[in-house]
C-alpha cells in the first residue's frame, strides 16, 4: 500500500490506530474513579502533545537514528517554528494553514543555514556545534536581539511572543474565529462522548495534529526504505569507506539535517496552533535534551521507536509528576505501617516533584543496559517467548533491527 | 579608559571561570576521551560543598545564658554555634567567617571521591562504547546529580556570604597612578581570579614536572604504547579523573559568594566551556586556558556601551560567533593536536 511493504503498512496502520483510537486507550478507567484520576491521560491537551512531541522525534530519529549525528540543539528549530506561526498568525489571520507552511519553511531556511556549518565537523565537535548555535538562538530570541536591531519586537523577550488585537490579521475574515482554526473549524472544539462512567472527549486540533503525525511517519518510513535511507546509514556505519568509494557524503547529511530541522519545525508550529503563544524557553538545551531522550528511550533508529518514546515520556511526565505523598500512602495501605512508611519514603523523591530525577534514572538505565531503547527491549522480550515455543527451529527468530 | 579596564578586569575574571571549567574538560577529554556532560553538575557539587561547610559551621546548641535575662527575668536562651563553644567566640566567629575558604577542606576530598566513584563506577564501562552513548549517559548523570541536590536543598539559590576580609571594593585606579575610584574592582573577584590562576599553575606544574605527570602526559599521546611499556594507565586516568573533578569542585566552591548556587548552575556553565573547549582546540590544556580568558575578555569588551550602541546585545552571542568562526577558519581549534578527534 503506498508504496510500503506488507510490514511497514501494518506498521503504518498500527500507528493510525493508535492516534485515531488514543481517547479511548488512553481512558481505560473511568473517570471520575480513583484510578481514573491518576492514570488517565486521554484529554485533548496532554493527547496533542504526544501527538506533537512523536513528530518531533520522528524527524530527530530521521538525523539521529540513520546517521549517528547526534544534534543537540534541536529545540532550536522547535522554537523557530513556533515563533514563524505566531507571527503568521499577527499578519494574516488565524488560519493555521499558512502559519504551518511558514513554520516548516522557516525552520528549514535556519536548519540549512545551520547545517552548512555544524556538518563540517562530526561527532563530538558536530553536537557541541549544534549545541551553541541552538544557545546562540536561545539567547537572540529570549533578549529579542533581532527586535532591538529592526525596532520592533520580533520575539518579544521574556514575555513571549502573542496575537495582541491591535495587530494587522490582514487575512482575517469578520466573522472567522479568533483562535487558531482551520477554515473556520476552531483547533479547540471538541465533542464529549459519555458511555457509563467514561467520558471520552475529541478535540479538532488533536485529530488535526496526529494528521501530521501519521504524515510524517509514513513519510519518515518512505526515507527509512529509500536510496537516500540507504546512504545515510552508510554514513552511520562507515563515512570514511563511503568517501572512499566516491560517494560525496555532505548533500545527503544537509538533505536528512534539513528534512529533520523542517519536521521540528512543523511540530512548532502545531505547538503554536493549539496555544497561539510562544517564548524562548522552548528553545532551550534543556528542551534539546529531552528530545534526545525521548529518541533514545523509544530506540533510536528504528521506525515505531521515537513514536514510542515521545509517547512514553510525555504520559510518564503526566502521571509521575501528578503523584502526591498522600497518593502513595493509599495505595501502599495494605502494607503493615512501618513497611508502609518505608516504602513511601523511599518512592516519593521519585514521584511528584521529583519527576526529572525518575526521568535521569530511566534514561541512564536504558542507555547503559538496553542502548536500543523499548524497541530493543521488546525484541528481546519476543525472542524469548519464541525460543522457548520452538527450541527445534533453526535461528529464524532474529527480526532486523526495525 | 576606565570602563575599558574594568570591562578588562570583568573579562579576566569571567575568564578564570570559563579556564577552570575548560581545563577539567580537557583533562577528562585529553586522557580518557570522554566528553563530560556531567561536569557543570561537579561544578555544582563544589558550590554545594560550600553551602555544606557554611550550614556545618553555623550548627547551634541551645545555651543557658546567666548574663542576660528575657522580659520575665528567666536566663536567656541563646542559640551558639559550636565552633563558637569549642574554639572560643573570637576563634569561632572567624571560621565561620572564612567558610568559603575553609570548605577546601570538605571539597577536595568530596570531589576525588565523586570522581573517582564516577569514573570506575560508569564512565569505566563506555570507553568502548560510541561518543554519542558517552554523551548521553553523562548528559543523565548531570540530571541525577541536579535533581538530587535539588531534593536535599531545595530548587531556589542559596546565599553564602564572603569572608568578611574581602567584601567591598579595591581601587584597583589608585595603585596604578589613575582618579581615585575610577577603577574600583569588588574584592573577592580578584581573590578568584588569583585562586584560579594558582590552581591551573598548580595543574600545569603537576603535569609538567613531577613522574606521575610524565606518565600521563605520554598517556595521553599514546595511550597504547604506555601500557605496553607496563605502566598501569588506567590507574593513573582514573587519578586524572578525580583532580579534573577537583579542579570543577574548587572552581565552583569559590564561586558562591559571586553567584549563588542552586541546582541548575551547572547546566549554565557547561555549554559556555564547551565552547571554550572547541575554542581552544579538543585536547589541549594551554588552549583551553588561553581560550577561556580569550573568549572571557572579549563578551567582557562586548558589553562596552560603545559596543553595545552599535550592535546591540552583542555581549550575549560573541562568544558563539567567535566560535563559529574560529570552527570554520580552524576546524582543529586555537591550540589543537594533529590527530585528536579528527571524525
Amino acid at each position: 500500500m503506498l508504496g510500503l511493504n506488507s510490514r511497514d503498512t501494518k506498521l503504518l496502520l498500527l500507528v493510525i490506530a493508535l492516534v485515531i483510537f488514543a481517547p479511548f486507550l488512553l481512558n481505560p478507567f473511568p473517570t471520575a474513579s480513583n484510578l481514573g484520576e491518576s492514570f488517565n491521560a486521554g484529554y485533548p491537551a496532554l493527547m496533542q502533545r504526544f501527538v506533537i512531541f512523536g513528530l518531533l522525534v520522528i524527524g530527530f530519529n530521521l538525523l539521529f537514528g540513520l546517521t549517528g549525528y547526534l544534534s543537540f540543539g534541536h529545540a532550536a528549530f522547535l522554537g523557530v517554528g513556533s515563533f514563524a506561526a505566531v507571527w503568521m498568525f499577527k499578519l494574516l489571520g488565524y488560519n493555521v494553514l499558512p502559519a504551518l507552511v511558514m513554520s516548516t519553511i522557516i525552520a528549514g531556511i535556519f536548519s540549512v543555514m545551520i547545517g552548512y556549518v555544524a556538518l563540517r565537523r562530526s561527532g563530538i565537535y558536530f553536537s557541541i556545534l549544534t549545541l551553541a548555535f541552538a544557545q546562540m538562538m536561545y539567547s537572540i530570541a529570549y533578549s529579542d536581539l533581532i527586535g532591538k536591531f529592526v525596532g520592533t519586537p520580533i520575539t518579544n523577550g521574556e514575555t513571549g511572543l502573542q496575537v495582541y488585537a491591535s495587530d494587522p490579521q490582514v487575512l482575517q475574515g469578520a466573522n472567522a474565529p479568533v483562535l487558531p482554526h482551520l477554515f473556520g473549524l476552531e483547533m479547540n472544539s471538541q465533542t464529549t462522548l459519555a458511555m457509563g462512567g467514561w467520558e471520552f472527549t475529541f478535540q479538532v486540533g488533536y485529530y488535526f495534529a496526529a494528521f501530521f503525525l501519521v504524515l510524517g511517519f509514513y513519510l519518515s518510513i518512505r526515507i527509512f526504505r529509500s536510496p537516500m535511507g540507504l546512504m545515510l546509514r552508510a554514513i552511520k556505519s562507515n563515512q570514511t569507506r563511503m568517501s572512499y568509494t566516491g560517494l560525496n557524503s555532505k548533500p545527503y547529511m544537509l538533505a536528512a539535517f534539513v528534512i529533520s530541522g523542517m519536521y521540528a519545525g512543523l511540530a512548532g508550529g502545531l505547538m503554536a496552533a493549539m496555544d497561539p503563544l510562544t517564548g524562548a524557553e522552548r528553545m532551550f538545551w534543556t528542551a534539546s535534551g529531552e528530545i534526545v531522550v525521548m529518541a533514545i528511550l523509544g530506540g533510536a533508529g528504528t521506525l515505531i521507536g521515537p513514536v514510542l518514546g515521545a509517547g512514553m515520556i510525555k504520559y510518564l511526565e503526566n502521571i509521575v509528576s501528578k503523584i502526591q505523598k498522600d497518593f502513595l500512602e493509599l495505595w501502599f495501605a495494605f502494607l503493615p505501617d512501618w513497611l508502609e512508611a518505608a516504602v513511601v519514603n523511599i518512592i516519593y523523591p521519585f514521584v511528584g516533584k521529583g519527576w526529572h530525577l525518575t526521568l535521569g534514572v530511566m534514561f541512564m538505565l536504558v542507555i547503559i543496559y538496553l542502548p536500543g531503547g523499548m524497541v530493543e527491549g521488546g525484541q528481546r522480550i519476543t525472542a524469548r517467548f519464541k525460543r522457548k515455543k520452538k527450541t527445534d527451529a533453526p535461528d529464524g527468530a532474529k527480526t532486523p533491527a526495525e | 579608559m576606565d570602563e575599558f579596564l574594568i570591562q578588562l578586569l570583568n573579562g579576566l575574571d569571567r575568564g578564570a571561570a570559563y579556564a577552570l571549567i575548560a581545563l577539567g574538560l580537557t583533562l577528562i577529554f585529553g586522557t580518557l576521551g570522554v566528553v563530560n556532560f556531567a561536569h557543570g553538575a561537579l561544578f555544582m557539587i563544589g558550590a554545594f560543598c560550600t553551602v555544606t561547610m557554611q550550614r556545618f559551621l553555623n550548627l547551634s546548641q541551645t545555651v543557658i545564658d546567666d548574663t542576660q535575662k528575657d522580659f520575665l527575668g528567666n536566663p536567656l536562651e541563646v542559640e551558639v554555634p559550636y565552633v563558637q563553644s569549642w574554639f572560643g567566640e573570637a576563634a569561632g566567629l572567624a571560621i565561620q567567617d572564612w567558610s568559603v575558604m575553609l570548605a577546601i577542606f570538605l571539597t577536595i576530598p568530596v570531589m576525588l571521591l565523586v570522581g573517582y566513584v564516577m569514573e570506575r563506577g560508569l564512565i569505566r564501562h563506555f570507553y568502548s562504547r560510541p561518543h554519542a552513548d558517552q554523551i548521553l549517559v553523562t548528559f543523565g548523570l548531570a540530571i541525577i546529580i541536579g535533581e538530587i541536590i535539588k531534593y536535599f536543598y531545595g530548587a531556589n539559590p542559596i546565599q553564602t556570604p564572603m569572608p568578611s576580609a574581602f567584601l567591598g571594593t579595591w581601587d584597583m585606579g589608585a595603585a596604578f597612578g589613575l582618579e581615585a575610584n575610577s577603577v574600583a574592582y569588588p574584592k573577592w573577584r580578584l581573590v578568584y581570579f588569583f585562586f584560579s590562576a594558582l590552581i591551573i599553575a598548580a595543574v600545569f606544574a603537576f603535569l609538567q614536572f613531577t613522574t606521575f605527570g610524565m606518565v600521563v602526559r605520554a598517556g595521553m599521546a599514546d595511550r597504547e604504547t604506555v601500557g605496553m611499556l607496563g605502566i598501569d594507565i588506567d590507574r593513573r586516568f582514573t587519578i586524572v579523573f578525580g583532580i579534573a573533578a577537583c579542579v570543577a569542585g574548587l572552581a565552583g566552591m569559590m564561586y558562591t559568594p559571586i553567584l549563588s548556587p542552586h541546582y541548575n548552575i551547572g547546566m549554565d556553565f557547561l555549554v559556555l566551556s564547551f565552547v571554550v573547549v572547541v575554542v581552544g582546540g579538543m585536547g589541549s590544556l594551554p588552549g583551553a586556558v588561553l581560550s577561556g580568558f580569550m573568549l572571557g575578555i572579549l563578551q567582557s569588551f562586548a558589553s562596552l556601551k560603545v559596543v553595545t550602541n552599535i550592535v546591540p546585545g552583542i555581549d550575549q552571542i560573541i562568544i558563539y560567533l567567535v566560535a563559529i568562526i574560529i570552527l570554520l577558519t580552524r576546524p582543529r581549534g586555537l591550540m589543537g593536536r594533529k590527530g585528536v578527534m579528527e571524525d
